[in-house]
């Protein structure tokens, strides 16, 4: 396996481009889904909980990118 | 006990709350008046971040805003969350693992560049004067509604806790004392809504209640309110959106970016251990943020329907709104609201002389509902109600006992001290390591520093005292600009130092500089040249909002756009930075190694 600074930073951006996808989509979905109640839940409560997933989401798989390319911290 | 005594008594508690731990951080060094030593685990920063986080304006302001706006509100609920995973992805990790100070130093440092860095201080500077403009008339504005003094002494009073325990404590003094002012506030805000949620749908938490059918019936909370306030003239709540998309797109972006942006906020990602702290506290940020702004909107609808229910009692008895005894009897108007008419963020004007109050949107474009209140002999809207009612008088129009009340003071001082203290950081530390120690006088001592950062915090103190004491007329326009230099200044160039190896001093103070300037330009043609009335010139510009519909809070997310444009395209003609700018941001990406932060410049 390719263990190189750039291969990591690859697997990085790879995974940052996914997680902003679905918050990027879940912001579009909003402005267009309007309508009551699944719009309207989703503006004023689903979202908020949808971003913090994404964020413990991101840190565990970023934790684990970290271990393969073993760039970790002790 | 007595409304007055009680309230006195919670807020005197919870000061000396704050007093006692201010004593208690003392900080000794310059990384623990910094960073807090470094040490702070990724739960605790996420608590005081919140804090630090959710001003006055969360607090005070924002379930009223919602609650006008209804479905279009949630731009707001989106954007000052979303922007946490923008923060959690982008900027927190890699900031930690440079490991310095100040956001303006990692500018400086990446760009190879004393004007670089100074650039982002000015940058800094305005973002958190502006932006604790409000802090601080929050603070006079709680006193003097709650403890009934003048506004003038709440800032005294305020300036004098906070220069307590951020002149002391510096970071240190000032997570600590965020941490307790978190739990004051998140328990004050909860409790209220707890109440009123069981009260309307029999669902303790507000979060279902929202979604929960009225007591008793088998109509939901959401359609009731609905079915009222089309019945009365205002917009429907669940559906009524903010301006065009493309507008409340663009709002929602710059929020984010802003939010994201906003120096204080990151700074307080310094002092985690880790490069993995910084990314899961972010995440811890976001869940105790998510407990206010969650529980928000259901205030937010919960009180609009009590509110319009303690007016008009055809709500609770679902009988003829227009009828002429549905309307309460002016003098049968619950004592709150004689309470909140002196302060004049309720007002009663009994327009058809029949002595009841009439409350309806009397600008409505419904023919039906013009035809109904005329023929029921209504006038007009009788009843003006400020958005901060929503919070402030809560407790009193669900009716709960005073310790509730007195809790809602404090915990409104408690989030706009604790976002003071946050932005005096970020502005002390701006002015004693970056200006003093990184351009003035670099051979500094350690002692030296400390005690110049100790009097930048003092004077940024009187500062902000003053300019909450005579807030200039733009004060109200302020929030919002913090947020659209943070957006189209800060955040592009840390982003762009972090994830382009190749962009250059030139191309990063270019577009600072054009970010910031296209925003000022854009937000100055609608509000006046430094918001000073009749300086404006929006025929320059073609008229109000003229790019593309989009109104000037919302420019923010274009002005980061073209600096993101600008930077790449001087970049391409400027000179490669240096190789070992290079190896820099190779080694910011790798976690591994990461140091306790520290100073050197």
């Amino acid at each position: 396996m390719d263990k190189s600074g750039e291969a990591y930073w690859k697997a990085t951006l790879g995974l940052l481009t996914k997680i902003l996808a679905i918050w990027f989509a879940d912001l579009l979905n909003n402005i267009h889904l309007g309508g009551y109640p699944l719009g309207f839940w989703f503006a004023h409560q689903g979202s908020m909980y949808i971003f913090v997933a994404l964020i413990f989401i991101y840190a565990k798989k970023m934790g684990e990118i970290d271990r393969k390319f073993d760039v970790h911290e002790e | 006990m007595e409304l007055q005594t009680t309230i006195y008594l919670v807020v005197a508690l919870s000061f000396s709350l704050y007093i006692g731990i201010a004593i208690w951080a003392r900080a000794g060094s310059t990384s623990e008046f910094y960073v807090a030593g470094g040490g702070v685990g990724p739960r605790l920063n996420g608590m005081a971040t919140a804090a630090d986080w959710m001003s006055a304006a969360s607090f005070i302001s924002m379930a009223g805003l919602i609650s006008n706006m209804g479905y279009g509100g949630g731009l707001f609920l989106m954007g000052w969350t979303g922007g946490y995973v923008l923060l959690a992805l982008l900027l927190a990790p890699y900031l930690r693992k440079f490991g310095k100070f100040t956001v303006p130093q990692f500018i400086g440092d990446r760009f190879y560049s004393q004007t670089a860095s100074t650039v982002a201080v000015v940058c800094l500077l305005v973002a958190s004067l502006t932006y604790i403009i409000g802090q601080m008339t929050g603070v006079g504005v709680a006193f003097s509604r709650f403890l009934g003094v003048s506004k003038d002494v709440g800032i005294y009073v305020g300036m004098g806790i906070v220069f307590f325990y951020a002149v002391l404590g510096g970071m240190k003094g000032i997570t600590y004392t965020q941490v307790a002012q978190y739990c004051v506030l998140i328990f004050a805000y909860t409790v209220p809504a707890i109440y009123i949620s069981m009260h309307l749908t029999g669902n303790p938490i507000p979060q279902l209640g929202l979604g929960s059918d009225m007591v008793g019936t088998d109509v939901s909370l959401l359609q009731k309110l609905d079915q009222v306030v089309v019945e009365l003239g205002f917009g429907q709540y669940t559906t009524t959106t903010a301006g065009s998309t493309l507008n409340m797109f663009v709002y929602t972006m710059s929020l984010m970016i802003g939010t994201a942006g906003l120096p204080h906020v990151i700074m307080r990602f310094f002092t985690v251990p880790t490069v993995a702290a910084a990314r899961s506290s972010a995440g811890w940020a976001l869940v105790f943020i998510a407990l206010l702004y969650t529980t928000a909107p259901a205030v937010a609808a919960m009180a609009k329907l009590n509110l319009i229910g303690t007016v008009n009692t055809a709500v609770a008895s679902n009988g003829d709104l227009y009828a002429s005894e549905s309307s309460i009897k002016a003098e049968d108007r619950p004592d709150w609201m004689k309470r909140w008419e002196v302060t004049g963020l309720l007002k009663f004007d009994d327009k058809n002389g029949d002595g009841r109050i009439q409350y309806y949107n009397d600008k409505t474009k419904d023919e039906a509902v013009k035809a109904k209140a005329e023929a029921a002999g209504w006038k007009g809207n009788e009843l003006s109600v400020n958005a901060d009612i929503i919070v402030l008088a809560n407790p009193e129009i669900a009716l709960l006992p005073n310790w509730v009340i007195a809790l809602v003071a404090a915990g409104g001082l408690a989030a706009a001290l604790s976002t003071a203290a946050g932005l005096l950081l970020a502005i002390s530390s701006a002015i004693s390591h970056d200006l003093v120690k990184g351009v003035f006088n670099p051979n500094i001592t350690e002692k030296g520093e400390l005690m110049a950062g100790r009097i930048a915090m003092s004077f940024s103190i009187l500062v902000a005292g003053y300019l909450g004491l005579n807030p200039p007329g733009f004060a109200a326009g302020t929030v919002a600009l913090a947020f659209g230099i943070a957006a189209s200044s800060l955040f592009p160039a840390i982003m762009m130092g972090i994830f382009s190896k190749k962009m250059n001093k030139e191309g990063a103070i270019a577009g600072m500089l054009f970010g910031l300037g296209i925003t000022l330009f854009y937000v100055f043609a609608h509000k006046g040249l430094f918001f000073i009335k009749g300086t404006d010139y929006l025929p320059l510009i073609g008229g109000a909002n003229s790019f593309f519909g989009i109104t000037p809070e919302a420019f923010g997310a274009v002005g980061a756009l073209g600096n993101f444009i600008v930077a790449f395209v001087v970049d391409k003609f400027t000179k490669e930075p240096p190789e070992h700018i290079q190896h820099l941001v190779e080694s910011v990406r790798t976690p591994r190694g990461a140091k306790a932060v520290d100073g050197r410049h």
